[in-house]
């Protein structure tokens, strides 16, 4: 039987997943946007795993909530990123240090 | 009235310093001048109409606006006029105006400024501030009123002596009478929070009917007991030495010769350094019960008489000889003061205003005579140049050396003001330490007065010119604004002595009535004796009012007034002779034998060297305070300010922010992923510690 640690256990890991992402990749910005997802996706599974757990539908609302929130996220993030990849040509996160103090 | 008084010399004060540039300068010096005549004539009125038994214990108060209201502390701006009040308000406005219309010719014309520069409205209107100032401490109802006037004479005594700011000399002299009378003004600020913790108020009436019962009270001061009364009237003494040049604290009031000759006059000679003598007496219900204190002021007063008398007979500046005079006549003042017979202290200060200004504007008319020159080497031979300031000056000296006709006695002695009351003072110190220290001091004084006196007299009148022959043959008399004052005071100097000899040291009813003080017939065991002496001393009066009642007080066992007019014979005569003597000297030396004083000199080199450097007393306190002070505060300077706090703030400023921005902007790595890593770290480490410890709860 699939309990409500095992939703929980995989939300985790992709949560973990997504950080080790940000930080672990050097390469591509797209990858950053991506992992970002990640976490946002594991985070909505805790949220369906505990309404379904606790059948209360407002987890489940909100979710589809968070959803539309990353959508509009990814959205920008791309924008921001074909921005920058004009000004810059590149999108490599190695050669992105502007703010260096 | 009491008022326009008061605030007359104020408002020509502020027309004439601030107002000048709309109505012109010598409009300016006529409103205050003006002002100045008003309030004399105004002050004339009130002393001559003034009756003590009029009015309740003999004062009244004339409100003006209440001033602190905080607590128990309670005192309102108010006029106190009683008898010493009154005696204060002619003395100082009479002086003021005719040292303001001297000034008319004193100050026309200048060496220390340019023709362009307007510096005689800003002086006019400096020497009514002063005026108001010197008023607010007389009338004062309270202490702290007193101390606002007195501050305010301070204030405007450094701006005067300070006047000719362009002179190194006299921006010194300045900053030492100010620095020296702070000292006292500590004092003196001790004491009146002395009285306040003591009687809880500030206000004449109560602290005056208050003293009676502390008679016996302690106070812990400086890790000991002390009498009360004791301790505060030494305190309040401490101030009156500051402002009144006495011993120890005197040393400001030669410099202050620095300022132009009329503010010698008018403050350092007739009326900011009688504060004082004024404190003490306005305190005498203070100072009545205060023994200890009272041989102190006595033994200070006796000891500054002798010893800046004798520093005058050297010193060779016309002013300096007359400021040292001062010096030693307030000593006078201060022996009676100290001895009881406060109306003959108020008596000397009387008659030492009349005729120590009248010698300040003649020394100062003989300076204008001779192009700014002040060294008495360089005079001689000025009689027949400038005879009536000649004869001024003689009266003032006849006056200040006590020449009068001893013995004689028509309702009052014959002789000039000084006679009188320097005699006054002479018998009242035999009488009261039985012919002890302060009487011999006194007499000594006397004689060293003359001798100084007649050597200023002979070496700038007589004998042949020393100084430049073309300066000699240009000397003049001063213009009518500079004489006339000169003649008004040598009619004080003259007079003032007989008319008001029994009001001050008249048998006790006499005083007593003057001043409105209670007194009463005392059964006296001497009356045959005194029967042969005049009908004066037939009955014996003393003085019987409670402190407060009356402007002064006297304790009914204090005797001194009375014994005093039951003196030797030979005490009588002691100042006369001692003045002939002097007399007799100098025209020996100055005169018959001008050529003495130099061999004297050489032959007395250690003695002549003392005298010629103030007993050394400036030396002295260079060394025990001045370099001191400079010395700590170079430490404090170089070591604690430059290199301790300086250095600590570059230190910080240079070294270690720098540092610490350095090591912050090396963690700006600009990668995000390094961010994320340590906000990752963080969390973690947030976490942990919630889990483990629970966090700050």
């Amino acid at each position: 039987m699939i309990g409500l640690e095992h939703y929980l256990s995989v939300a985790a890991a992709l949560f973990v997943i997504g950080i080790f992402g940000l930080f672990l990749n050097r390469k591509n910005v797209i990858i950053l946007l991506m992992s970002i997802e990640l976490m946002l996706l594991a985070v909505n599974i805790n949220l369906v795993a505990f309404s379904s757990y606790l059948g209360d539908l407002v987890g489940q609302v909100f979710t589809l909530f968070v959803l539309t929130v990353a959508a509009a996220e990814a959205a920008i993030g791309l924008a921001i990123l074909v921005c920058f990849f004009r000004n810059r040509g590149t999108i490599d996160v190695e050669d992105v240090n502007v703010m260096k103090g | 009235m009491e008022s326009i008084i008061v605030f007359a010399p104020l408002v020509g004060a502020i027309l004439c310093g601030f107002g000048w540039k709309l109505i012109g300068e010598t409009a300016a010096q006529w409103t205050a001048t003006s002002l100045l005549f008003l309030a004399a004539i105004l002050s004339w009125f009130v002393f001559l109409t003034f009756d003590p038994s009029a009015q309740p214990n003999g004062v009244y108060t004339v409100n003006i606006l209440r001033w602190i209201e905080s607590g128990t502390l309670s005192a309102d701006w108010a006029i106190r006029m009683d008898r010493l009040t009154t005696i204060m308000l002619i003395v100082i406005n009479t002086i003021s105006a005719l040292v303001h219309l001297y000034s008319f010719g004193y100050m026309a014309h200048d060496e220390n400024f340019n023709e362009s520069e307007s510096y005689r409205p800003r002086f006019f209107a400096y020497l009514s501030f002063f005026t108001f100032a010197m008023l607010m401490l007389v009338t004062a109802d309270n202490l702290v009123q007193m101390f606002f006037g007195w501050e305010g004479v301070g204030v405007a005594s450094y701006l005067l002596i300070g006047f000719y700011y362009r002179k190194p000399s006299a921006g010194a002299a300045a900053i030492k009478a100010f620095v020296v009378n702070r000292v006292g003004d500590f004092g003196f600020a001790l004491g009146i929070f002395a009285l306040y913790f003591v009687t809880d108020s500030i206000r004449f009436e109560d602290i005056f009917a208050a003293i009676p019962d502390l008679q016996d009270n302690t106070i812990t001061f400086m890790w000991r007991d002390w009498n009360t009364l004791n301790l505060i009237a030494f305190l309040l003494f401490i101030g009156a030495m500051g402002k009144s040049a006495q011993l120890f604290l005197h040393t400001w009031l030669p410099d202050a010769m620095e300022g132009p000759t009329p503010v010698s006059a008018l403050i350092h000679a007739a009326t900011m350094v009688t504060a004082g003598v004024f404190l003490v007496v306005r305190m005498s219900p203070l100072m009545e019960y205060a023994d200890a204190t009272t041989n102190f002021i006595v033994f200070i007063g006796a000891t500054t008489a002798f010893f800046a008398a004798s520093v005058g007979l050297v010193q060779n500046d016309i002013k300096r000889v007359i400021a040292y005079s001062t010096c030693s006549q307030l000593g006078y003042m201060f022996v009676a003061a100290g001895l009881g017979v406060y109306s003959v202290a108020m008596f000397h200060l009387l008659t030492h205003a009349f005729f120590k200004a009248l010698l300040f504007l003649g020394s100062g008319s003989v300076i204008h005579a001779t192009h700014h020159e002040q060294d008495m080497r360089n005079y001689g031979g000025l009689r027949h140049k400038i005879p009536k300031t000649f004869w001024m000056m003689m009266i003032g000296t006849l006056a200040l050396t006590g020449v009068g006709i001893p013995l004689l006695y028509v309702g009052f002695p014959i002789g000039f003001s000084g006679f009188v009351s320097k005699d006054a003072i002479i018998e009242s110190a035999y009488a009261g330490t039985s012919g002890g220290y302060a009487f011999w001091a006194l007499v000594l004084a006397a004689l060293m007065t003359s001798f100084y006196s007649w050597r200023l007299m002979f070496m700038t009148f007589y004998g042949t010119p020393r100084g430049d022959a073309h300066t000699h043959d240009q000397a003049h008399d001063s213009p009518a604004t500079m004489m006339v004052p000169l003649y008004v005071l040598a009619v004080g100097a003259i007079f003032s002595g007989m008319i008001w000899y029994g009001a001050f040291f008249g048998a006790n009813n006499k005083v007593g009535k003057f001043f409105g003080v209670p007194y009463a017939a005392e059964a006296s065991e001497h009356g045959e004796e005194q029967a042969k002496e005049g009908e004066e001393t037939k009955a014996e009066y003393i003085l019987v009012g409670a402190p407060g009642e009356g402007a002064i007080h006297a304790s009914p066992d204090n005797d001194v007034l009375n014994k005093a007019h039951k003196v030797p014979v030979w005490v009588r005569l002691s100042p006369f002779v001692a003045m002939l003597a002097g007399l007799g000297l100098a025209y020996q030396m100055y005169i018959r034998r001008p050529d003495l004083p130099g061999k004297l000199a050489a032959q007395q080199a250690p003695l002549y060297q003392f005298l010629l450097n103030k007993w050394y007393f400036d030396e002295i306190y260079d060394f025990v305070f001045v370099r001191p002070s400079f010395a700590l505060g170079r430490i404090l300077w170089k070591q604690g300010d430059t290199k301790t706090i300086d250095g600590g703030i570059n230190g910080v400023a240079m070294g270690l922010i720098p540092f610490l921005t350095r090591l912050a902007g090396r963690a700006q790595s600009g990668y995000i992923f390094s961010y994320v890593f340590a906000m990752v770290l963080g969390i973690a480490a947030l976490l942990t510690w919630m889990t483990l410890f629970g966090g700050a709860k």
